[in-house]
């Protein structure tokens, strides 16, 4: 019985824990005209990025403009616009930021080609580094004298 | 040259650090509006001194001009309002935008605390809003007498605000005015 009960207890207290990583969506109670346009809304609003909360989505924010941001995407949808236009429209009210994967313009071109950059500095590092070693090895070969030594060395330690 | 690659690691930290140190002092909360040098949006509404009256984005046109959006749940609409009273027509005409608001209250609020504005539109849905990207009241825009928009301000505005932000502003559009 006790058993029992402190299962029990065990199961709600790994629910609470839990709770907090379920993924939070806003839920309105919209409906869809059919299940594509359904998927578009939730794409879309997944891809805005609210302009007051800035790092959650529109669709994950309950701030009052993510509110007014998925009505207009649904209003829109509804309207038969297409994704496209409906990017264009919030990219004219709140600008790039409202994009969570920004448009390729002047002022991104660092973000977009920034790692690629570093990327390739890296290599450029790394084939420097490799290639001064080798050219180490072959310029630092051993003088007879050594050479002697290591013979020496080599013999003095054979396993025998 | 050996000995000082040692000291890249320490360049490489400082300069990190120097980025993040900037990054401290980011504005984070303003975002840069693609409305500016674009007319201001169409709109046609009815104003909360006149609600039969309809007005529009050429009712605003004219001369330089302030376009405030406030609410009453606004707190730092609040906050703003006594400075806005002190500039108001003194200054430069102030218009209003009652975004999301109760007209009721909105009306009450004017006649408690001055009416700074020459009208106030009654945006009850937010529509303008929206097409104005307003997203988080109290915002305030400059616009020429041509009714094209020069500058936002988000947030409240102050003499602080005023005197070093706006003021200037307002005075470089005089001046491109008296050139043209």
């Amino acid at each position: 019985m006790i058993m029992m009960i402190f299962m029990r207890r065990a199961v709600l207290l790994m629910v609470l824990l839990l709770l907090p990583m379920a993924t939070v969506a806003y839920i309105d109670a919209w409906t869809f005209d059919d299940p594509a346009q359904s998927d578009r809304y939730r794409a879309l609003t997944e891809e805005l990025r609210c302009p007051k909360c800035q790092n959650q989505t529109v669709a994950e924010s309950n701030a009052p403009i993510a509110n007014d941001l998925r009505a207009e995407v649904y209003r829109m949808l509804q309207a038969g616009q297409s994704n496209e236009q409906i990017v264009n429209f919030m990219l004219d009210r709140y600008g790039d930021f409202v994009l969570y994967k920004p448009r390729l313009s002047m002022g991104t071109l660092l973000l977009w080609f920034g790692p690629i950059l570093f990327l390739f500095a890296g290599g450029v590092t790394l084939v420097m580094i490799l290639r001064r070693n080798r050219q180490e090895v072959v310029a630092e070969g051993l003088s007879s004298n050594e050479k002697i030594r290591l013979k020496q060395l080599l013999e003095g330690h054979k396993p025998s | 040259m050996q000995r000082l690659k040692l000291f890249l690691p320490l360049v490489m930290f400082v300069v990190l650090a120097g980025f993040l140190f900037v990054g401290l002092f980011l504005d984070k909360q303003t975002l840069p509006s693609p409305l500016l040098d674009e007319p201001f949006p169409a709109f046609n509404l009815a104003t909360l001194n006149a609600p039969d009256v309809m007005v529009s984005e050429h009712d605003l046109k004219g001369n330089i001009a302030l376009v405030n959006v406030w609410a009453t749940w606004c707190t730092s609409c609040r906050a703003e309002h006594p400075q806005l009273l002190a500039i108001a027509d003194k200054e430069i005409p102030i218009y209003g935008v009652n975004y999301k608001d109760d007209s009721e209250d909105a009306r009450r609020w004017l006649q408690e605390f001055g009416d700074p504005y020459r009208f106030s539109v009654m945006d009850v849905k937010g529509r303008l809003g929206l097409d104005l990207g307003v997203y988080g009241a109290p915002e305030t825009y400059l616009m020429d007498a041509r009714g094209v928009i020069r500058y936002k301000h988000v947030g409240v505005v102050d003499v602080r605000v005023w005197k070093d932000i706006l003021k200037p502003q307002v005075e470089m559009l005089k001046q491109e005015a008296a050139e043209s």
